[in-house]
């Protein structure tokens, strides 16, 4: 077995909120090999991409404790200086929405050209021809004229194109993809996997893959963690995870995806949002307040994550006895949630940043 | 680059006319004309009469304003009834003055905003940023000519140190190392009356940018990439904080040729907005109308300025 590229323990992320810090990421472990992909599964708000932010040391007004151990240092005791010879060098990042994130006043070629410099890959005279064959390795026709371009001059894919040619330029150990095609175009999201597929096999890095589309998880991921409200609350190798879901929480998720059996059916909806930082229940099952109908009691108290097969992980007791239910409707939940049964809804909300 | 700039001057070019359209008839519509308070009782009305004739403002509307662009092509700008002098005479000895005391306030303001700007926006909610914000609070609220007038009295009456009035001190050789000294002398006080107020929007429009930047997508993936602070900020922040200054530049620059009318009556500076008001005041309408065409002027130079600056800074405005 190969050994771990990335060993994160005990990861929690708190946030201020009112004076007073709240975790956004909550006692997080997780490994990633080398040529592997670990998939961040949730719903929005549930903690991924403040994960991976806190990965890369990129919060700047966050409590991060834990330990993040990458090639034998861990990278929360790192100075700035230290950090910056990582970030972009052995781990980078691909980010959400190209059409934000590239500096619009740069010319493409400058802000390839910018991490080469940083982490003085190549010899100089080399690094604009390098630069060309970045962005003609993700398969950007005509690059001479790209790299001349502003990014205002191309399309959101092209845009994504850039940003993975920037991750890849320095030939990363890890890399982070931040929901790397949910801004995009479906038929231009198929193309941005199979490029991050081909790149990841062709350098052998490890990536964590964070999403909320399932049907992105079984196409790149080897395992995944399913996220909520902070938490892992099931993490399985992605064969196991889509034939033998546990959790209630992923059990519901998979169940809101149209299949052929459901054909013609009613989709599961799971009702309610996450709860906000400030208004959850932290002791308890976090998803509880979602799944009214199952009993207080087949909950635990403080949940931990067990393992219940070889590499398969559950968190709470409440899996046993959950039963997925559609006749619960909208207007009871509200109901709940006005009695004060549910938390969530109200309260203050976060964003990474 | 180029083809946008030709396009811009085209733009220019009916402005400019509907502008010289527009000034001329409200000259027009003012009661009397150049003779009505020139000429003596004792002259006969036909005589009066025949000047008027022979000046041409009997003529139909389109052929007086035809000639009064003609002369103005030709550097004939009327006469100006108060000072017997041409218009150009009157107003040219008062336009380097201006242009001198506008340009001294725009070097201060870019050279104390910027900074104050981008420090209080990197440090924001720090104790400098605070001191920077409420005296930008405090500039937005002082009147330009309050602050000429408190300034005038501590430089100028209670420490004498500056002179407080005029733009060169009597009795200088034109263009003798004094007599250029003495000018200078003569611009500190107003320039700064008019800068210290005028800086603070600057300032604020730096703050907010600075910090909206901060926030940007591409400004965490420059940090993922590994960019230093340092580069981070120059290259990264500032860069895209400081467009809608460099923007408003021309605006900026023609605002204070065109509105430093106040200080220069406080500080009896002669330049062209107390002149201005003098020619409103003597009702020297042939000179008032020349200074609201040039003002106008100037207002469409600025625009295109700030265009055309606005094309260097920022890649997105070039195309179309």
């Amino acid at each position: 077995m190969a050994k771990h590229l990335l060993e994160v323990n005990n990861l929690t992320t708190s946030f201020k909120i009112d004076g007073e810090y709240f975790p956004a990421v909550d006692d997080v472990n997780m490994r990633i090999r080398e040529n592997e992909v670990l998939a961040l599964v949730g719903e929005s708000g549930s903690g991924k991409s403040a994960t991976a932010f806190s990965l890369m040391g990129l919060h700047s007004h966050a409590r991060v404790s834990g330990e993040v151990l990458f090639q034998e240092q861990d990278l929360l005791k790192n100075n700035e200086r230290k950090m910056n010879k990582i970030r972009g060098g052995n781990i980078a990042m691909i980010f959400q929405d190209p059409m934000t994130a590239l500096n619009p006043l740069m010319k493409i070629k400058h802000q390839i050209l910018e991490t080469l410099t940083i982490h003085n890959t190549k010899r100089k005279s080399e690094r604009e021809a390098y630069t060309i064959e970045l962005l003609d390795r993700v398969g950007i026709p005509r690059p001479e004229r790209v790299a001349n371009a502003y990014p205002h001059e191309l399309s959101g894919g092209m845009r994504q194109r850039v940003v993975i040619a920037i991750a890849i330029a320095n030939r990363p150990k890890l890399l982070i993809a931040d929901e790397p095609t949910t801004a995009l175009d479906v038929t231009i999201q198929a193309q941005i996997l199979d490029l991050i597929r081909e790149l990841q096999d062709d350098l052998g890095s490890g990536v964590l893959l964070i999403t909320h589309d399932l049907g992105v998880v079984a196409e790149m991921a080897d395992r995944v963690a399913v996220m909520y409200a902070g938490q892992i609350v099931e993490m399985a190798p992605v064969k196991e995870l889509f034939t033998n879901p546990q959790h209630p929480y992923t059990r519901s998720l998979l169940n809101s995806l149209p299949s052929e059996e459901l054909l013609g059916g009613k989709l599961h909806v799971i009702q309610g949002v996450v709860p906000a930082l400030n208004k959850m229940d932290r002791d308890g099952c976090r998803f509880a307040p979602r799944i009214p109908w199952i009993g207080p009691e087949a909950h635990e108290h403080k949940p931990e994550l067990r393992e219940i097969a070889p590499g398969h992980q559950v968190r709470c007791t409440c899996y046993k006895n959950f039963y997925l239910d559609n006749s619960i409707d909208q207007k009871d939940m509200e109901r709940r949630v006005e009695a004060g049964q549910m938390d969530g809804k109200k309260g203050a909300s976060v964003s990474n940043e | 680059m180029i083809k946008f700039t030709i396009r811009r001057l085209l733009i220019t070019f009916p402005q400019l006319v509907l502008l010289s359209v527009l000034v001329f008839f409200m000259g027009s519509l003012m009661p009397g004309d150049a003779l009505s308070g020139l000429i003596d009782p004792s002259i006969p009305a036909e005589a009066i009469e025949a000047r008027r004739e022979a000046l041409g403002l009997n003529n139909p509307w389109y052929i007086q304003y035809r000639d009064w662009v003609v002369a103005m092509f030709q550097g004939d700008f009327g006469q100006s009834i108060f000072h017997q002098r041409p218009v150009m005479d009157v107003i040219g000895s008062r336009l380097m003055n201006t242009i001198w005391l506008s340009v001294f306030s725009v070097i201060i303001i870019y050279v104390i905003g910027i900074p104050l700007g981008l420090i209080s926006g990197r440090y924001k909610d720090s104790l400098l940023d605070s001191v920077i914000t409420g005296y930008t609070y405090l500039g937005f609220a002082t009147p330009t000519f309050v602050f000429g007038l408190v300034v005038l009295w501590i430089f100028g009456y209670h420490f004498g140190v500056f002179p407080t009035n005029g733009s060169v001190g009597a009795g200088l050789e034109p263009g003798s190392v004094d007599y250029i000294l003495s000018k200078i002398n003569h611009l500190i006080l107003p320039s700064f009356s008019i800068a210290l107020i005028g800086l603070v929007g600057t300032v604020q429009y730096l703050r907010s940018g600075v910090i909206e930047a901060q926030q940007k997508d591409y400004v965490m993936l420059a940090r993922a990439k590994g960019v230093k602070q340092v580069s981070l900020y120059l290259k990264h922040i500032f860069r895209n904080a400081i467009i809608p200054i460099a923007a408003f530049f021309g605006y900026e620059l023609v605002g204070l040729l065109g509105g430093s009318i106040f200080i220069e009556w406080v500080y009896a500076y002669p330049g062209m907005g107390a002149l201005f008001l003098e020619s409103i005041q003597t009702r020297d309408f042939s000179v008032a109308n020349v200074l609201i065409l040039f003002y106008g002027f100037l207002t469409i130079v600025g625009a295109l300025l700030s265009d055309i600056i606005l094309s260097i800074v920022d890649p997105r405005i070039r195309i179309k």
